[in-house]
């Protein structure tokens, strides 16, 4: 009581304006967020302008990439960046599916958190690592012997062949999916991990309790539940993949053209920046490559918002029937 | 109805081998890359690398000029990007927890914490290097920092969300303000998640390579000055594992071997940290 009477008005005075600065500051750097978002768009709109008022919509339809001239077309990186990530989701995510059951369902207690944390620290190799490990370790031996059993044996078939033929050049297009399948695996199978440990026990019992295996429990029961966060964590890869750079710029052979077979070199929009940017002269030079990154930016953008907002849903839906 | 029976069993543990084997296969790169790493670096590791510069083709020397330039980068990154971080992970644990704004920038955040780095390294060149004329350290710290606020403000808002309530009901019920309660009551009591943060921040950062080729660059020499360019570890890893130079690309590897090790270092401290911080909270 005492203490209490003892405050002074001034006293009392500075503890408000303390409380005041102190909110200001948090939401300051709140809002700081949100200023980070718009002003990454603004500078990349503003350093793009000048390549995509001159060339328009030909940058995004045109293949040719040609500094001498000052001719820029984006259409090998886009085409690049989106075979890399589509190729690399395809074979990674079969794989952080059977990474998830194994740690949800199938581990015994002692080995989970061992191997779930060594999953996730792969996630914690920088990219640079993965790009010497692709190119020193990896590409020899897909070139050895991985890629010409494709050819011999996929290269004549119809319809798909024409994917796998050419020479085995060790680095190329389907040498940085696999490098970007290594990489989103430890994303991937730690959100579906994450999912399939919010599905409820009674529902699993009860699946148990028909005489469901544990895999038809898995399929029946455990997939249906968890669907949109698992599109979420599969998105959220996804968005990884497309703005990989590093390991990417060692592996793809960054050729701006578009090749039919999987084994030629390419390019991706993050490959050709960090290759070009530092050495391009000529005002055109550096605003197409910025113009590349506004793209990435844009695309990515909409992969992982989608990815965020249903793994939000999903969030919402936990704690409401909680 | 027995071959049923049995085609549902079959099913079950080809599944079951199948998932097991996906584990094998995740397991296998992470020892892949780490054998590559110790097998290739461990050969180049020396006094030398941690007391010379980065040498010119054909001859002796270390990496100390790019070691110091990542940790200076780095440190300063973190200590841009940290208060800043902790702030805004304050203001959407305790001012903000139900306002509207706030579920729009935990979006945001979220959206950051994904967003390609090169994308921030691009952003970073046309806020700070454009206009300096040049590239700098600074530039490469402030680039870093970016990268490392959004795992700061989501890290600080999760652990802050750990507080028992209690604790600050109870510390409001003295009088005590918000702000008073935070800094005395709840950051003290959210210290090891909060360092934990900040350790998985410095684990991202420190190896990030794209955002620097072009805010930081490199340097082949030494240099303290930070409106200059700075040699760093992943720059310097990137030029002379590309290079011809049988003792670049040697240096290149011992520097890949030194940074893996420190982060994951860090990286598994930071979990240790945090999981005998949760640990009795839930």
């Amino acid at each position: 009581m005492n203490t209490v009477a003892a405050i002074s008005p001034k006293h009392a005075a500075g503890q408000r304006r303390r409380e005041r600065l102190f909110r200001g500051a948090t939401l300051g750097a709140a809002l700081l967020v949100l200023a980070l978002l718009g002003g990454v768009t603004l500078s990349l709109l503003i350093g793009a302008w000048p390549a995509l008022a001159h060339f328009k919509l030909s940058f995004i339809t045109r293949e040719i990439w040609n500094p001498v001239t000052d001719q820029y077309g984006a259409l090998a990186p886009i085409y690049g960046t989106l075979v890399t990530s589509f190729l690399a989701m395809l074979l990674a995510v079969p794989v952080s599916f059977g990474i998830a059951i194994f740690l949800t369902e199938l581990a015994p207690g002692w080995l989970k958190r061992p191997v779930g944390v060594a999953i996730e620290l792969l996630a914690a190799v920088p990219s640079i690592i993965y790009g010497i490990w692709g190119l020193f370790v990896l590409a020899p031996v897909l070139q050895r012997h991985v890629q010409p059993w494709l050819i011999d044996v996929l290269g004549p078939l119809p319809l798909i062949g024409k994917f796998f033929q050419g020479p085995p050049f060790g680095i190329g297009i389907l040498t940085a999916a696999f490098v970007l399948a290594i990489m989103v695996i430890p994303f991937v199978s730690a959100v579906m991990r994450d999912v399939f440990e919010t599905v409820p026990d009674v529902l699993k019992e009860s699946g148990y309790g028909l005489g469901a295996t544990t895999w038809e429990v898995i399929w029946q029961v455990v997939v249906p539940y968890a669907r949109t966060g698992m599109i979420g964590g599969v998105m959220l890869g996804l968005g990884r993949a497309l703005g990989e750079t590093m390991a990417v710029t060692f592996v793809i052979g960054n050729a701006h053209r578009i090749g039919t077979s999987l084994l030629a070199p390419g390019t991706t929009i993050s490959a050709s920046i960090a290759n070009e940017f530092a050495e391009a002269v000529g005002d055109l030079y550096t605003s197409s490559l910025v113009a590349l990154g506004a793209l990435l930016f844009l695309i990515t953008f909409v992969v992982i918002a989608a990815a965020r907002l249903m793994l939000m849903r999903l969030e919402r839906r936990a704690l409401g029937s909680a | 109805m027995s071959s049923r029976r049995t085609l549902r069993k079959l099913t079950n543990v080809v599944a079951l081998v199948l998932s097991g084997i996906a584990t094998a296969i995740g397991l296998f790169f992470l020892a892949a890359i780490l054998w590559t790493l110790v097998k290739n670096g461990v050969a180049g590791l020396s006094v030398a690398l941690f007391t010379q510069m980065t040498p010119p083709p054909g001859s002796a020397g270390g990496l100390l000029n790019a070691i110091y330039g990542s940790v200076v980068m780095t440190v300063i990154g973190i200590l841009i990007g940290g208060p800043i971080g902790m702030l805004a992970g304050t203001y959407l644990a305790e001012y903000g927890r139900t306002a509207r704004i706030s579920a729009l920038i935990r979006f945001v955040n979220d959206v950051l914490l994904s967003a390609p780095s090169i994308i921030i390294g691009l952003f970073v060149y046309e806020l700070l290097v454009v206009r300096m004329g040049h590239f700098s350290a600074i530039a490469g710290a402030v680039a870093l920092a970016i990268i490392a606020m959004p795992v700061i403000v989501r890290t600080t808002e999760d652990m802050l969300n750990l507080v028992p309530q209690g604790m600050k009901d109870a510390s409001t019920a003295m009088g005590a303000y918000t702000w008073r309660t935070v800094t005395s009551v709840i950051y003290p009591a959210a210290r090891s998640g909060i360092v934990t943060g900040l350790l998985l921040a410095v684990a991202r950062i420190s190896g990030e390579t794209a955002p620097l080729l072009f805010t930081a660059l490199n340097n082949q020499f030494w240099s303290s000055n930070l409106g200059a360019p700075m040699a760093n570890l992943p720059v310097v890893i990137f030029q002379f594992a590309l290079s011809p130079y049988p003792n670049w690309q040697q240096l290149a590897w011992s520097g890949a071997l030194i940074i893996t090790v420190s982060i994951l270092v860090l990286s598994i401290a930071a979990r240790i940290a945090v999981s005998s911080f949760t640990k009795g909270r839930h």
